[in-house]
């Protein structure tokens, strides 16, 4: 575990223009140090917080790390019974199987090689992270007066959550954030959005006794444009992405918002779950499909999943992942770098 | 998702017809599909290992079972060994040992603990309990109150913790009133957490000293992952769950998780999640799962829900109609509804054997969608229209269309489908695997894909083809037969639907000789 892959998150932060590449991990073991960040969330944290992140994420990767380690009592050739036992590796962190033989095969054109612990995990690493990279990350654009974003996931995954950090995180940028509780559904979600959006300092658009999402975000819209807002988030009922009911109401949600503003919704982000599995994929088919997601934020890292099936989608969907949920504080979302996530998911650095 | 795995299974074995014994060598590929299989459904690979073992150990040397083929033993086998692992009959919670009798409801965030709360509130009260929910959640904003609002809507009474943010005292108090107002079961919602934070782990531990409950569920979500073994063994190490409860199932997930936990805590699953509604919970059935993880279907759910949902005489009706070929355009109206009735397609056909395939190739939100629109057409004729489609002259559907806010166009398609419909409906008598495949279809609806596969109901078998060599031809396209076949089979194909002239005797002759060749073979 390095600061490395922390490092490289403070770089991103500050992220402007050249997060279109993702960013070059600079080797910078001392934390405590970071550049001078203007915009950033992290500029008011303190070093205990990093700590905490730092911790949640080396729990992940200690594990496999360990493992690999394990395989390798010293240089071991690259044969048959050393790939099953990287694809068992591999599947335990939930990217897939094809992504998995994917990476294998490249593996295997080496057969014969012999390889230390530390160049092998180096190795898998680079591999996954090529396949992030293979993925533009565009700018999320905060400057379209108003950037309209909508959220959306199935249950359970911490979309309001994430909500409440992503307020945050662009009040802390200077801008003006309304919060829209179009979740008309599950019983108490507008109330836990008002406690983020007062955590957030965000204003909040909500319309008690209200099923009607889009009559909701109609309204938020319309307050947008009175107050000249800089930033919408409208928050959505958890839906499963195979009830074409729900996937048809939130497809009427995005309807109104193009309605109102042509280029609206600027970005739409698909929350998944850290611990899902191989049906994330569907989930992420399902809810491209239907309402143009654009964007990833992966939740949960903080825990011992790994997120892996994320690698899966940005190979088979090509979507982008821009933010990481570590926590459940306010400032624990990070700007997704594929060095560092790459990095969390095969064991890091030896 | 995978394909269907039976399948895939006969098919690796299907050079191996007529081995009478399950050997090493010939269920190796098989086995390597049900490794791939149970993984793409998220069992954790270190339980799909030793699972495969007891597969492999159980199935060498065993003698295939008279009328089933090899890869039909080893799908029972594995099904078997699932269902075993799955931890056989439902089990019911006892309530003998004590009053207020306490569940202890726990989990990561966002499985859905609070509406399993809710759910299994409403489900004891229908029993006769006299629940009492306990909202022990002080960290997530407002989950007291989500709590509170799920007990008003069931009616079960929920302890009022608004003010309290001590779970210890939470519970103490619930305890005191329970057995003052005479609650006889506690349900306890408690905070998710992450099972690597000791410190919220250590609360759940004396919350347990304290209550002494009977069951502590986890709840898990059908969607987990590979990390299922790992929270739910740590949850199980500090607490030593009495059983599980998985949600979401309403969901396309497989479950394997399901495996996993069982295998690790050795605590049953106990009920099933299936949707948003309260009622939407079930006791769990191992075979039912199993069969889901496996992806052969969950037909007893199906049947299920088709009995609960579907007017059995009107639907006998529709039947004889269908046979009768008397199928008219209010028939076909009412076939509809009853398919709407039954859920929406997409779980529907995933409930289906074999269907898994056809619902990642047809647009199901498509059809739904087109559903809706022939019944709206339906709806906007006379009495008349709707008993004899025959006297449907262009200016009647210019009214119609007008009527239903549809484009003629639009009735047009529709017509042809019901058209189609018919024909298939007067095919399905007869036997054959072909009119088999149709007669499912049209059962589910699938006109339009139907429509697809095989465009219109007349064909003609190509040169010395048989219809299992037309059906692989198929399979290996992806469900659908390539269009030169397609021209061979139906040479009237691009003929305009409603105007198909009768088939010459002389073909129906040998199509039905070349059917029953083809039972014979089989």
């Amino acid at each position: 575990m390095s600061g490395k892959g922390m490092f490289s998150f403070f770089k991103k932060k500050k992220g402007e223009p050249e997060a279109e590449t993702p960013a070059q991990a600079v080797p910078n073991p001392d934390l405590s140090a970071p550049e001078p960040v203007q915009s950033a969330p992290v500029q008011s944290e303190k070093k205990s917080i990093f700590q905490h992140i730092k911790d949640g994420l080396k729990k992940t990767r200690n594990q496999l790390g360990e493992k690999i380690v394990q395989l390798f009592p010293g240089l071991r050739k690259i044969d048959e019974s050393l790939l099953e036992e990287l694809e068992e590796i591999l599947i335990s962190t939930d990217l897939g199987f094809p992504t998995t033989q994917m990476i294998l095969e490249k593996i295997r054109k080496n057969k014969g090689q012999d390889l230390d612990a530390v160049t092998l995990k180096k190795r898998l690493q680079a591999e996954i992270e090529a396949i992030l990279n293979q993925v533009p990350r565009p700018v999320i654009p905060l400057d379209e007066a108003p950037s309209i974003f909508l959220v959306v996931g199935v249950n359970g995954v911490g979309k309001t959550t994430t909500i409440g950090k992503l307020a945050h995180h662009w009040k802390e940028q200077g801008k003006r954030v309304l919060i829209c509780a179009a979740d008309t559904f599950r019983a108490a979600a507008r109330e836990q959005l008002e406690v983020w959006s007062k955590r957030a300092g965000a204003d909040i658009e909500i319309k008690e006794n209200s099923n009607d999402p889009a009559a909701v975000v109609y309204d938020a819209l319309e307050r947008v444009k009175a107050e000249k807002q800089d930033i919408l988030i409208i928050d959505t009922a958890g839906r499963l992405h195979n009830n074409p009911n729900l996937m048809n109401e939130l497809a009427k949600v995005k309807r109104v918002i193009t309605r109102e503003f042509p280029n609206g919704p600027h970005r739409v982000f698909l929350i998944l779950d850290a611990i899902t599995g191989q049906n994330a994929l569907q989930q992420a088919k399902q809810f491209v499909e239907k309402v143009g997601v654009t964007d990833l934020v992966i939740t949960k890292l903080d825990g011992t999943a790994k997120g892996g099936v994320a690698v899966a989608i940005a190979n088979e969907l090509s979507l982008p992942i821009q933010f990481i949920g570590v926590g459940e504080q306010m400032d624990q979302l990070l700007p997704f770098d594929a060095a560092s996530f790459s990095e969390s998911l095969i064991g890091g650095s030896a | 998702m995978f394909d269907q795995l039976s399948n895939k299974i006969q098919d690796t074995f299907r050079k191996l017809t007529g081995k009478a014994k399950l050997s090493e060598e010939n269920m190796q590929d098989a086995l390597a599909e049900i490794r791939r299989a149970l993984l793409e459904a998220d069992v954790n690979f270190k339980v799909v290992k030793t699972f495969i073992e007891q597969v492999k150990q159980k199935a060498l040397g065993q003698d295939v079972l008279r009328g089933l083929d090899p890869g039909q033993q080893l799908v029972k086998i594995v099904h078997g060994g699932l269902v075993e692992l799955l931890g056989g009959q439902a089990r019911e919670i006892d309530f003998s040992r004590q009053k207020p009798y306490v569940i202890m409801v726990v989990g990561l965030q966002g499985t859905g603990k609070t509406t399993t709360c809710g759910k299994l509130a409403n489900y004891l009260a229908k029993k006769g309990k006299k629940p009492l929910l306990v909202p022990c959640d002080v960290y997530r904003p407002a989950a007291i109150l989500q709590l509170q609002t799920v007990g008003a809507g069931i009616d079960v009474p929920v302890f009022d913790s608004t003010n309290l943010n001590k779970p210890l005292e939470i519970v103490d108090r619930a305890l005191a009133q329970a057995k003052k107002d005479q609650q006889d079961v506690l349900i306890v919602d408690t905070a998710g957490r992450l099972h690597i934070d000791d410190t919220l782990m250590d609360e759940l531990k004396q919350l347990k000293a304290k209550l002494n409950p009977s069951e502590i569920f986890f709840v898990a979500d059908a969607m987990t992952g590979q990390d299922a073994v790992t929270s739910a063994g740590a949850f199980h190490q500090a607490l030593e769950l009495s059983g599980v409860i998985m949600t979401k199932l309403d969901g396309d997930a497989r479950g394997g998780a399901a495996l996993s936990i069982s295998e690790v805590t050795g605590a049953r699953l106990r009920f099933v999640g299936l949707g948003e509604k309260v009622d939407d919970f079930e006791p769990f059935h191992p075979d039912r799962m199993a069969g889901r993880i496996l992806g052969m279907g969950d037909v007893l759910s199906l049947v299920e829900r088709v009995q609960e949902r579907v007017d059995q005489e009107e639907a006998m009706a529709l039947q004889k109609k269908m046979l009768e070929n008397q199928f008219t355009l209010e028939d076909f109206s009412k076939t509809i509804s009853q398919i709407g009735k039954m859920g929406d397609l997409g779980g529907l056909m995933g409930m289906m054997p074999g269907m898994g395939k056809l619902k990642e190739k047809m647009d199901i939100n498509k059809e739904s969608k087109q559903f809706t629109t022939f019944q709206a057409i339906i709806n906007s004729m006379t009495p008349e229209e709707r008993q004899n489609h025959a006297i449907l002259t262009n200016r009647r559907k210019a009214r119609i269309a007008k009527g239903s806010g549809r484009q003629v166009s639009e009735i047009n398609k529709m017509l042809q489908q019901f058209m189609q419909m018919r024909q298939m409906m007067s095919l399905m008598t007869k036997p054959g695997k072909l009119g088999k495949l149709r007669q499912m279809f049209s059962r589910a609806g699938m006109g339009d894909f139907a429509k697809n596969m095989f465009p219109g109901s007349q064909y003609k078998l190509p040169n010395g083809m048989t219809e299992e060599q037309l059906e692989q031809l198929a399979e290996q396209n992806g469900g659908q037969l390539p269009p030169e076949v397609i021209q061979q089979l139906m040479p009237g194909a691009a003929r305009p639907a409603g105007h198909q002239a009768s088939r010459p005797k002389k073909d129906r002759k040998k199509e039905k000789a070349k059917r029953k060749q083809g039972r014979k073979r089989r």
